[in-house]
């Protein structure tokens, strides 16, 4: 899985959000973890292909059973969705 | 930089065209213009992918038959908007939701879990005791929408929320 990290100086957390290209939310995902300086990787899983997708998309399930998007992995806890309060109150923000 | 500046020729125009097309079937789009814009970007990006355009919040299978209740405009907005006020992408809304009533933010997926792991699959309708033989033409039902017309065939394009033909299903 080829995840691309982002830089940033709040590194308290450990981010990972499962996002597609296309989709509204996830945008809205990715602008509230900008906005904050947050340093997290992410994968576009509409942009991968053949196994890589599969694969993806079953870890994507086994953190959120629906396999919906944004799915945000912070440390241990998930967040399904762009849920604006859950995510801050998990990264301090 | 402006929204016109920042979106291709192709996105503006589709904008305009649902925005119309949303209007005229008395449905409206979001009035954020960038997040439209977004969205739009998406469906034209699905589109060129799939060859049809599947909702941009969710990861489509590739195969028409199993994405074909989430092409845009999908079968789960009318119950979305009605009860959350907006679709799940947020494209279309209510005018409660325009109006700050009702909350904005991602919403539940309706789409059955089964849908979302296996791709979408009909069930077989039960014979049903509303298809009078007597019925000089069949009843043709828009699952977007609901529109319902008696003629041979369904038509080409949805006149309310212009969903196409094969999402029509045989109601009487």
């Amino acid at each position: 899985m080829k995840f691309t990290h982002v830089p940033g100086r709040n590194a308290k957390h450990r981010v990972t959000l499962y996002a597609l290209s296309t989709c509204g939310w996830c945008h809205k995902t990715k602008e509230l973890l900008n906005a904050n300086h947050v340093q997290y990787e992410y994968i576009d899983v509409d942009q991968c292909q053949g196994d890589e997708r599969a694969e993806v998309s079953s870890r994507v399930r086994e953190l959120n059973p629906r396999g919906s998007f944004p799915t945000v992995q912070v440390d241990a806890e998930v967040v399904t969705g762009f849920d604006d309060d859950r995510l801050r109150e998990l990264l301090e923000l | 930089m402006s929204a016109e500046e920042r979106f291709s020729e192709d996105v503006l125009k589709t904008c305009e065209r649902l925005k119309q097309d949303a209007e005229a079937g008395g449905y409206r789009l979001n009035p954020d213009k960038d997040f439209v814009m977004r969205l739009v970007q998406g469906l034209l990006e699905n589109e060129r992918r799939y060859g049809y355009r599947c909702c941009p919040c969710r990861l489509a299978f590739g195969e028409k038959d199993k994405d074909v209740d989430v092409i845009c405009p999908c079968y789960y907005r009318d119950s979305d908007v009605d009860e959350f006020g907006a679709c799940y992408c947020a494209l279309y809304v209510s005018d409660e939701w325009i109006e700050g009533k009702k909350k904005h933010g991602s919403i539940p997926e309706r789409r059955p879990a089964k849908f979302m792991r296996d791709g979408h699959s009909e069930t077989p309708a039960p014979p049903s005791s509303l298809a009078p033989s007597s019925l000089p033409l069949p009843v043709w039902r828009c699952k977007v929408c609901g529109y319902l017309c008696a003629r041979p065939e369904p038509p080409g394009k949805c006149p309310i929320c212009k969903a196409g033909k094969d999402r029509f299903e045989r109601f009487m």
